[in-house]
C-alpha cells in the first residue's frame, strides 16, 4: 500500500488566522489535485509562531462549529489534513496543538507536551502543557503526532512507537541558528539527524514538516523531510522557500525493514517499565543520581 | 583560538531573506542607509542591494567638515559597485549649529552630535524616499556599546548585528567589497586619525575571540582567563558589555498599572504581518 503525501511547507501571517486559513485551503486544493492523500502543515500553521499576547485572540477549537475548522473539516472529506493551531479547551487553557482531520472528522488532537521555555523560547509562559502522547488509527495505518520540542525528548516518540505508531508526523516551527563554516545551520543538521535516527531505531516512517519565513529576526529554515524505516531520505523540501513537496511512501517498507531488523520485536518493554519504576521511585533527588 | 568562520553563502541567504521580509511586511519596498566608506555600512549596503535590487537602496553620504576625503571616496566605491541610488548631504551646518554654541565641547560630545545629525538626516530622507533606515552596527560594537545611542545605532532593523567584526570582514570579502575598504583600520572618522582599535585599546580580532567565548560559548570570565586571555583585558571587556547594556534595550518604564509596555504587553514587531 502506498501513501501519497504532500508536505505543505508554508510561511504564515503572524496572528492573522483567516489569511492563514485561505493559504491552507489553497495548498490543500493543490495537494489534492496532484493526488495526495495526506497533506501536512507545520506547527502553528494557522497562527504563526511568536504569538506572545496574541495567544488568546487566535485560539480555536477543532470542531465543525468553529469558523476556521469548518472549512478544513469539509476539505478533509477528500484528503487527510494535519494542521497546527492554538487550541482553547473548555476550561480556557491554550495549547499548541496539531489536529489530524479525515473524512470530515477530527481523528486525533495532539497537544504539545514539551514547551521550550529557555534561550529564545518562551512557550511555557503563554501556553498550557499537554499531558498525553497517544497513537491513533488512520486509513493508512497507526500514526503518532508530535510538535517540535516534543521530539527533542526521546520519550514521546518511544511511547508512540510502543502505542503502535508506524508513521510519525512531526511538525515544527524551528528557528534556524548556529551559523558556522559548516554547510548547514547547526539546528538544521541536528533536526535532520534526529529524524533520521528515529526512523532507523524505530524502523518507522518519519515525516517532518517545518515552516519557512521570518518573524522579527527569527528565521524558519524549512527543509522538511520524509525518512523511511531504513533511515533513508525519501523526500526533502527546499530550505527557506515555501513549497508543496510530494512523496510517494511505500508502506510495505515497514514489513521489509522489520523483517531484516526486528528492533520492535525485541524491545523489552517490561524491563523498561521495571527500571523506570525503580528509578522514579527512588527517594530524594529527581536528578537520576 | 576559536574559528569564527561562517558559511558566507548561508549568511547571505538568511540575511537577504530577513531584509526582504522586514521591508516588505512593513509595507515598504525600499531601504536607505548612511554609507561612510567603512566596512560595516558597505556590507549592509551590498546585502540590501542584493536583497531588494540596487534601485531600491539609497546610500547617503553625510560628511562633516573634518571627515576625510578617503572616507568619501571609499563610499563612492560602494555606491558604484552596488549601483545603489545615492546622495550626499553634508552635516556640517546641522552639527555646528550646536557645536559652535559650546566652544569647549569635548570630542566625544562633538562625535555624538555628528552621529545624531546623521540619524536626523536619514530619518528625514526616509520619508521622502519612502524607505526604511537599515542599521550598520555589528555584534562586536553592539556588545561593547561602541556606538552613539539614537545616533548610528538608530534603525528600523539591522541585518548585520549578529556578525562579529571578524565575520563582517569575511562576508565582505565573499561579496567582493573592495580590499581598500575591507583592510583599512576601522574608524568612526569623527576626528582626524581616530581609529576604533586605538580608542578601545584592543583589536577586533582579539576582542571577537573573547566575546565569542563569553557570549556564544557562555564561558565565565575566569574560564576565559584560563583559556589564555589577559586578566585585565577580560575585566575591561566584561565591564564594557555590562556597562553599555542600556544601549541594547528599550528604556524601562515604571510599572504602575496591570499591563505595562515591555513587561506584560508583549507582541513581536511583525504582529499582524
Amino acid at each position: 500500500m502506498n501513501l501519497k503525501l504532500a508536505l505543505a511547507q508554508v510561511n504564515t501571517k503572524l496572528g492573522v488566522v483567516e489569511s492563514n486559513l485561505d493559504k491552507h485551503l489553497l495548498q490543500i486544493k493543490a495537494a489534492q489535485k496532484e493526488g495526495a492523500q495526506l497533506v501536512v502543515f507545520p506547527e502553528l500553521s494557522l497562527t504563526g509562531y511568536g504569538l506572545q499576547d496574541l495567544v488568546p485572540t487566535v485560539a480555536h477549537s477543532a470542531d465543525p462549529e468553529d469558523p476556521i475548522f469548518n472549512p478544513l473539516l469539509e476539505a478533509s472529506r477528500d484528503i487527510d489534513i494535519v494542521v497546527g493551531f492554538v487550541e482553547e479547551d473548555i476550561r480556557n487553557r491554550f495549547f499548541i496543538s496539531s489536529a489530524y482531520l479525515s473524512e470530515g472528522l477530527v481523528s486525533h488532537i495532539h497537544r504539545k507536551v514539551y514547551l521550550p521555555t529557555y534561550g529564545l523560547f518562551d512557550e511555557g509562559r503563554f501556553f498550557a502543557w499537554g499531558d498525553s502522547t497517544r497513537a491513533f488509527n488512520t486509513r493508512f495505518g497507526r500514526m503518532g503526532m508530535l510538535i517540535c520540542e516534543d521530539f527533542w525528548h526521546v520519550s514521546p516518540p518511544y511511547l508512540l512507537w510502543l502505542d503502535g505508531a508506524d508513521i510519525f508526523i512531526f511538525i515544527s516551527a524551528s528557528p534556524g541558528r548556529g551559523l558556522s563554516s559548516a554547510p548547514q545551520l547547526s539546528t538544521v543538521h541536528w533536526v535532520e539527524s534526529i529524524n533520521r535516527a528515529y526512523a532507523s531505531i524505530f524502523t518507522s516512517i518519519v515525516i517532518h514538516c517545518n515552516r519557512v519565513g521570518y518573524e522579527d529576526g527569527l528565521h524558519f529554515s524549512g527543509g522538511s523531510t520524509v525518512y523511511d524505516p531504513d533511515g533513508d531520505l525519501l523526500a526533502q523540501a527546499p530550505y527557506d522557500q515555501e513549497s508543496l513537496t510530494f512523496c510517494e511512501i511505500d508502506l510495505n517498507q515497514l514489513h521489509r525493514s522489520r523483517s531484516r531488523l526486528p528492533l520492535l520485536r525485541d524491545e523489552r518493554t517490561a524491563l523498561t517499565q521495571r527500571e523506570l519504576n525503580r528509578i522514579l521511585n527512588r527517594d530524594g533527588s529527581s536528578s537520576g543520581r | 583560538m576559536r574559528n569564527l568562520d561562517i558559511n558566507t553563502d548561508l549568511a547571505i541567504e538568511i540575511i537577504s531573506g530577513f531584509i526582504r521580509s522586514e521591508t516588505t511586511r512593513a509595507g515598504f519596498s525600499k531601504v536607505l542607509l548612511g554609507v561612510s566608506g567603512g566596512i560595516d555600512s558597505a556590507l549592509s549596503c551590498y546585502l540590501a542591494a542584493r536583497a531588494l535590487g540596487s534601485e531600491n537602496v539609497l546610500a547617503v553620504r553625510m560628511p562633516y567638515k573634518t571627515s576625510s576625503q578617503s572616507s568619501y571616496d571609499d563610499a563612492q566605491l560602494v555606491i558604484d559597485a552596488t549601483g545603489a541610488q545615492s546622495m550626499t548631504i553634508p552635516i556640517t551646518d546641522i552639527a555646528d549649529g550646536l557645536i559652535n554654541q559650546f566652544p569647549k565641547m569635548s570630542k566625544m560630545r562633538q562625535g555624538n552630535i555628528m552621529a545624531r545629525s546623521r540619524m536626523i538626516v536619514l530619518y528625514d530622507r526616509s520619508v521622502d524616499f519612502n524607505g526604511l533606515v537599515i542599521g550598520t552596527g555589528n555584534k562586536t560594537e553592539i556588545l561593547l556599546g561602541y556606538s552613539t545611542l539614537y545616533g548610528d545605532s538608530a534603525c528600523a532593523f539591522n541585518p548585520i548585528g549578529d556578525l562579529y567584526k571578524t565575520q563582517v570582514r569575511q562576508l565582505s570579502r565573499a561579496l567582493g567589497i573592495p580590499d581598500i575598504i575591507v583592510n583599512k583600520a576601522p574608524t568612526a572618522d569623527l576626528w582626524a586619525g581616530q581609529t576604533d582599535e586605538d580608542e578601545l585599546g584592543f583589536t577586533y580580532t582579539e576582542v571577537d575571540q573573547l566575546l565569542y567565548f563569553l557570549v556564544d560559548e557562555r564561558f565565565t570570565p575566569d574560564e576565559c582567563i584560563k583559556e589564555g586571555f589577559e586578566h585585565s583585558f577580560v575585566e575591561k571587556v566584561v565591564k564594557r558589555v555590562r556597562q553599555y547594556h542600556f544601549k541594547r534595550i528599550m528604556p524601562p518604564i515604571a510599572k504602575v498599572s496591570n499591563r505595562t509596555i515591555g513587561y506584560d504587553f508583549l507582541y513581536l514587531r511583525d504582529w499582524g504581518t
